[in-house]
């Protein structure tokens, strides 16, 4: 019951301050498994990043559900998905009341000012932590001290195979993201990552 | 039985919208103003503006704007239950499956080729985002040190959202904006 309270919590709070959608969950589900490490892992938000990207509906409700059930079973997902929403539903209830004066508010507006690069460093902060568990190898490179181990070869290859494919070939970065996370998912069964 | 509908309605949003935000606005097309007549299109990019500028999953604050629009506080939740609910049984069951084969090496590979593009697509995102969002010398400013510091030091989201909030606030009043 502890358990689903705290869930609960988290969630709320992760609903109240996210500001930006989908990707905007992400720091604040790092800053969760940092606090509670018997949760979840870092390498497995990874996972649960990609299987919420590529099932249906949005990134950051998949993200709650997921996180919720990984910790606690299906009442954990539920609580975790309703703890998300919670704010969303009481805020928005709110502000549509009072719909033409909150758009037009300058205080509104000059506070998203200061909060969308707020977002931006947030989950690019966020990023880096996925970065350092998917393309390097700290823990080989901290036992032998040879920087060749800190580098995950393959992973920084196929890194800069989808970097081209997803915003430099025409044909192939209008693609939905699910395409490329299948395909390094083949990647990484083929060639044994 | 306008919530029945309402929840059906979003339902299906939720069940055709892959990713979130952008891609959900033709889904929303065809149920709210095609099919129901519940709003306009206008209307509706009105609601999904003020989605995006308020807190939250941008998904979950259109639902909520559209059902209480429709049907009162009670099509609100009725809507926004209705967007969670395909998220809540298809992730529940996903979950649950993978935990079983989760220790094969073979998925385990999988998922480390996987972790390979998440880092991918979080970069196109930043890198989308920014255009938005930073685009005078504060902005990069704010940005630059909301990114160190999270980096360097295990400082909680929250404290950043409400130092940039005012921040935002304060170089608006100051006139540093757009410079």
């Amino acid at each position: 019951m502890k358990l689903l309270l705290t869930l609960f919590f988290e969630f709320f709070k992760t609903g109240l301050f996210a500001v930006g959608g989908g990707m905007a969950t992400l720091p604040f589900l790092y800053d969760m498994s940092a606090r509670h490490p018997d949760w979840f892992s870092t390498a497995q938000l990874a996972d649960m990043i990609a299987v919420s990207e590529s099932s249906p509906g949005p990134i950051g409700v998949n993200m709650a559900t997921y996180v919720g059930f990984h910790t606690a079973g299906v009442l954990g997902g539920l609580v975790a998905t309703l703890g998300l929403a919670a704010p969303s539903v009481i805020v928005i209830l709110i502000v549509a009341r009072v719909l033409r004066q909150f758009r037009s508010n300058e205080y509104v507006d000059a506070a998203f000012y200061g909060l969308r690069p707020c977002s931006v460093g947030l989950i690019a902060a966020a990023g880096l932590l996925v970065v350092k568990i998917a393309l390097f190898r700290v823990d080989a490179f901290k036992a032998s001290g040879a920087l060749a181990d800190l580098f995950d070869f393959k992973a920084l290859i196929l890194a800069a195979v989808l970097l081209v494919l997803t915003r430099a070939v025409k044909k192939t970065k209008g693609l939905h993201p699910i395409v490329f996370i299948l395909a390094s998912a083949a990647v990484g069964v083929l060639f044994s990552f | 039985m306008i919530l029945l509908k309402l929840f059906a309605a979003f339902a299906r949003v939720g069940v055709l919208t892959f990713g979130g935000g952008y891609a959900m606005i033709p889904m929303l097309e065809r149920e709210i103003v095609d099919r129901h007549g519940w709003a306009t299109s206008e209307e509706l990019m009105d609601y999904y503006a003020v989605g995006q500028c308020t807190p939250g999953v941008i998904a979950v604050n259109t639902a909520t704007f559209i059902g209480y629009k429709t049907a009162g506080n009670i099509g609100g939740v009725v809507a926004t239950l209705g967007v969670l609910f395909p998220s809540f049984v298809i992730i529940s069951v996903i979950a649950g499956v993978l935990q079983n084969f989760a220790d094969i090496p073979a998925v385990k590979s999988a998922f480390a080729g996987i972790r390979v593009c998440v880092c991918v697509l979080i970069f196109n995102s930043v890198l989308k985002l920014w255009k938005g969002a930073v685009k005078d010398k504060a902005a990069l400013a704010l940005c630059l040190l909301v990114f160190v510091l999270s980096v360097f030091f295990q400082i909680s989201p929250v404290v950043f959202v409400l130092f940039c909030a005012a921040a935002g606030i304060l170089f608006t009043k100051l006139g540093v904006r757009g410079k």
